[in-house]
């Protein structure tokens, strides 16, 4: 009798779970929700929401703004993507604050103040890029290198699981992916020689179930790509989210940069799988296939961006793609059931390499030296981690991109101690790695920042809206054909993503570091985007 | 009761002096002491237990320690550690820190045991609260459960054993801020029961009894009341005296997290 009540205490917090793993397959068809860090599980932050348009953008106005609970300390960022559940927005404020709030008026329901241990190592700032949701359960990775669950009723831990050692250089910044009944997630560090992974726990227990070496140990494929020990420090971190094929099974997920970044005399071979995508079995993290876009990496130019999955017409047939802006410069078309590459072309100013071979392998001309040699793009890249955005629609891939920057790459000598950076050189550079400064003086020649928008089946730049200063923001677009990004000056923007002419723009305050969300509730259309130590969400008059 | 006990941390807080919060004139608010908790809970509790003594020559709760005087000198301890000893540094904030300092100031002002039941049984007191108890028709303990009620997973780490005593014979003697149940009439005659989340002018925010997040807008309501008396039943007289000690032993068991 015991046994029957307990069941059917079970059953009934199943039978009340609000997001089960079929809506966020179906999340396309359920636009008023936002359910997972790119919206729906290919990656293309694109919304079938459609009350803003190109006509009526300039009627956007404030609905609410929710400030942090203190200024942010200096090298913390707001770079969480927000989910909405039902009209309750869960967002994370940095480094480990999770919020549950109305989505129309702010108000909170719940906080969750998470305080990572002293041993934290942060390479590039405090930051959390948001959460996952499966049922009525929140996942959190932690600064200090955990994984959280917690009820999303009331912000109750449910379990923690210890990801990689925080002492070690290894933490969890990513927004973790469901798969099923597992989350996803991987430990940062690549500026720490961690040895990285991406790993499965089971939702229900925080169990670890599968784990996939992105630095292949002995015996293991891609091991003889590191010539030497160098692989126990090789880096291969996880730090922005993949994304999910649910008819072909995979999973697809973009890894960081070998270490130590800039000296890759250490380290001899291409260093598998850093820099790279992979293709996963999600049951049981076996590698179906990998790419790797720059080999032997010198410039810390990490592969940690959305792998975004469209179905194009190719050649005059429907194929599944990959459509993948990298951090080298380059944008990749690769065929996302084989990892056959298909288009490879720079979107930005690129020396490092002197374009692509049939494979897709660049042909090296650029290295990290000694004395320091001068690289374009710069080391954050043509663009980064910030989330793009495509549009079946209009048939455009939308990426922010960092135009005209450069570096002087620097290699150096560096032993390797645990729990110390460990990069092998640096980069120096016009702008500001992390942040804007107060003021922007620069000449305008040495660095802007622009949304592009890229024709997928040439790499054409269709169009691109530029910004004086560069942009860490990322992108969505709509059915309705807006795109809404914003950047390091403070404004967001809406555009029109047929053209790229600005529609309407807001002044929030401080740089946009984060992806925009929308969504509605009875009826009616937000957009919602974190701008320096706040949130802000706007709809029509 | 719970007014009556807060105002005693308050003034007891006084006559420690306060130079913590004087130089922007603050007092020290409930609020502050629950999130004081908070951190005592995540960061301190593994250590020093849940009454804050588990540290042999250590007792948080007596109001009295050997290395401080002043509440800054807690804080000092708190962020610095004591070298030689097993306390170690941590990295909170001044704010997060003089949270922590009200919440062992008030932990000395707190009530003590005063039950005198035969001793108890953990597995017994589990299958009590699992079924006579009908406990988990409202809360929450791990996996099993619902969470109209405050969650229990880890009731033994983070209340006291005279709290948790007070809550099975008088719930209603404290019924603390983020248990506070509430009750609302739309106009149309709908009544919503469940837990105040929050509040402002114009709207509540409720864990509506379906375990629904929810914002009611007061233009929208017939009438609503916060309540005093809590929803949960008095067990006085639904458990034996041995029954209610096993249930506090298992309650103080529940230590949180798989």
């Amino acid at each position: 009798m015991r046994r029957t009540i307990l069941s059917l205490l079970a059953l009934a917090a199943t039978l009340a779970a609000q997001t089960p793993f079929d809506r966020l397959v179906n999340a396309d068809k359920d636009p008023a929700n936002w359910l997972t860090y790119s919206g729906t599980l290919d990656g293309q932050r694109y919304s079938r929401l459609t009350q803003v348009t190109p006509a009526n953008a300039k009627d956007l106005e404030l609905k609410w703004v929710l400030q942090t609970r203190a200024p942010a300390e200096p090298n913390s960022k707001y770079e969480a993507t927000s989910l909405v559940s039902d009209g309750v927005l869960y967002t994370v404020q940095p480094p480990n604050v999770v919020v549950a709030l109305d989505a129309v008026n702010g108000k909170i329901f719940w906080t969750y103040p998470y305080n990572p241990a002293p041993q934290a190592r942060a390479c590039c700032g405090r930051v959390n890029r948001g959460l996952a949701i499966l049922g009525n359960t929140l996942f959190m990775g932690t600064l200090d290198g955990n994984l959280i669950a917690l009820d999303a009723r009331d912000g109750h831990v449910i379990w923690n699981t210890q990801v990689g050692r925080p002492e070690a250089g290894y933490s969890v910044t990513v927004a973790p992916l469901v798969v099923k009944d597992k989350v996803i997630v991987g430990p940062a560090g690549g500026e720490y020689g961690i040895s990285g992974y991406l790993a499965a726990y089971s939702a229900e227990t925080g169990k670890e179930l599968w784990r996939f070496n992105t630095i292949p140990k002995p015996g293991e494929p891609g091991h003889e790509t590191w010539e030497n020990d160098a692989w126990k420090h090789g880096g291969g971190s996880i730090w922005t989210t993949g994304s999910y094929d649910p008819a072909l099974n995979l999973l697809y997920w973009g890894i960081g940069n070998a270490s130590p970044d800039w000296n890759g005399d250490v380290r001899p071979g291409d260093n598998l799988y850093t820099s790279s995508v992979l293709a996963l079995d999600p049951d049981t993290g076996n590698l179906k296939w990998h790419f790797q876009f720059t080999p032997h990496d010198e410039f810390d130019f990490d592969a940690t961006q959305v792998p975004v999955l469209a179905d194009i017409t190719w050649a005059g047939k429907p194929r599944k793609v990959m459509l993948f802006a990298n951090r080298n410069g380059y944008f990749y078309v690769l065929d996302r059931q084989t990892g056959e590459f298909l288009l490879g072309k720079p979107f930005v100013k690129v020396t490092w390499a002197n374009g692509l071979d049939a494979k897709g392998r660049p042909i090296r001309v650029g290295h990290s030296t000694p004395e320091g040699s001068l690289i374009y793009p710069e080391n954050q890249g043509g663009t980064n981690w910030y989330n793009p955005a495509y549009s079946p629609r209009t048939g455009l891939f939308y990426i922010p991109s960092w135009l005209d920057t450069h570096s002087i790459n620097t290699s150096r000598a560096e032993p390797y101690r645990e729990g110390m950076p460990f990069n092998g050189g640096s980069a120096t550079h016009e702008v500001p790695a992390l942040r804007p400064g107060p003021t922007n003086k620069r000449l305008p020649e040495l660095a802007s920042g622009a949304i592009q928008a890229l024709d997928p089946k040439t790499g054409a730049v269709k169009w691109q809206f530029k910004m004086m200063d560069v942009t860490d923001s990322g992108v969505l677009v709509t059915a309705s054909d807006v795109v809404f990004a914003g950047g390091r000056e403070g404004y967001f923007y809406a555009l029109d993503a047929r053209t790229g002419a600005p529609l309407w723009k807001a002044m929030v305050g401080g740089a946009v570091s984060a992806g925009p969300t929308t969504y509605a509730v009875d009826g009616k259309q937000y957009i919602s985007i974190p701008a320096g130590n706040a949130i802000f969400t706007f709809g029509l008059r | 009761m719970v007014l009556k006990r807060l105002h005693v941390s308050i003034w007891a807080l006084a006559l420690f002096g306060l130079p913590l919060f004087a130089q922007e004139g603050h007092g020290v608010t409930p609020a502050d002491i629950q999130r004081g908790l908070l951190i005592y809970t995540s960061s301190c509790i593994n250590c020093h237990g849940p009454d804050g003594d588990l540290i042999s020559g250590v007792t948080l709760a007596s109001g009295r320690f050997r290395r401080a005087q002043s509440d800054n000198d807690l804080i000092q301890i708190i962020q610095k550690g004591l070298p030689g000893t097993a306390m170690p540094p941590g990295a909170y904030t001044d704010d997060q820190a003089s949270l922590l300092v009200a919440y062992l100031r008030s932990m000395s002002t707190s009530a003590k045991s005063t039950r005198n039941g035969p001793p108890g049984e953990p597995a017994r007191g589990k299958a009590l609260v699992e079924s006579k108890g009908q406990c988990l028709n409202c809360h929450r303990i791990g996996n099993l459960g619902t969470v109209t009620g405050p969650d229990l997973t880890s009731i033994g780490g983070i209340r006291r054993l005279a709290e948790i005593e007070t809550s099975l014979l008088d719930p209603s003697a404290e019924i603390r801020p983020e248990n506070r149940p509430v009750r609302a009439t739309v106009k149309d005659g709908t009544k919503i029961a469940g837990t105040l989340m929050n509040q402002d002018t114009y709207t509540l925010q409720i864990l509506d009894s379906k375990g629904k997040l929810r914002s009611l807008y007061k233009a929208n309501l017939r009438d609503y009341e916060l309540l005093k008396i809590s929803p949960m039943p008095n067990f006085k007289d639904k458990f034996t005296a041995q029954e209610m000690s096993d249930v506090i032993s298992y309650l103080v068991s529940l230590k949180g997290l798989r």
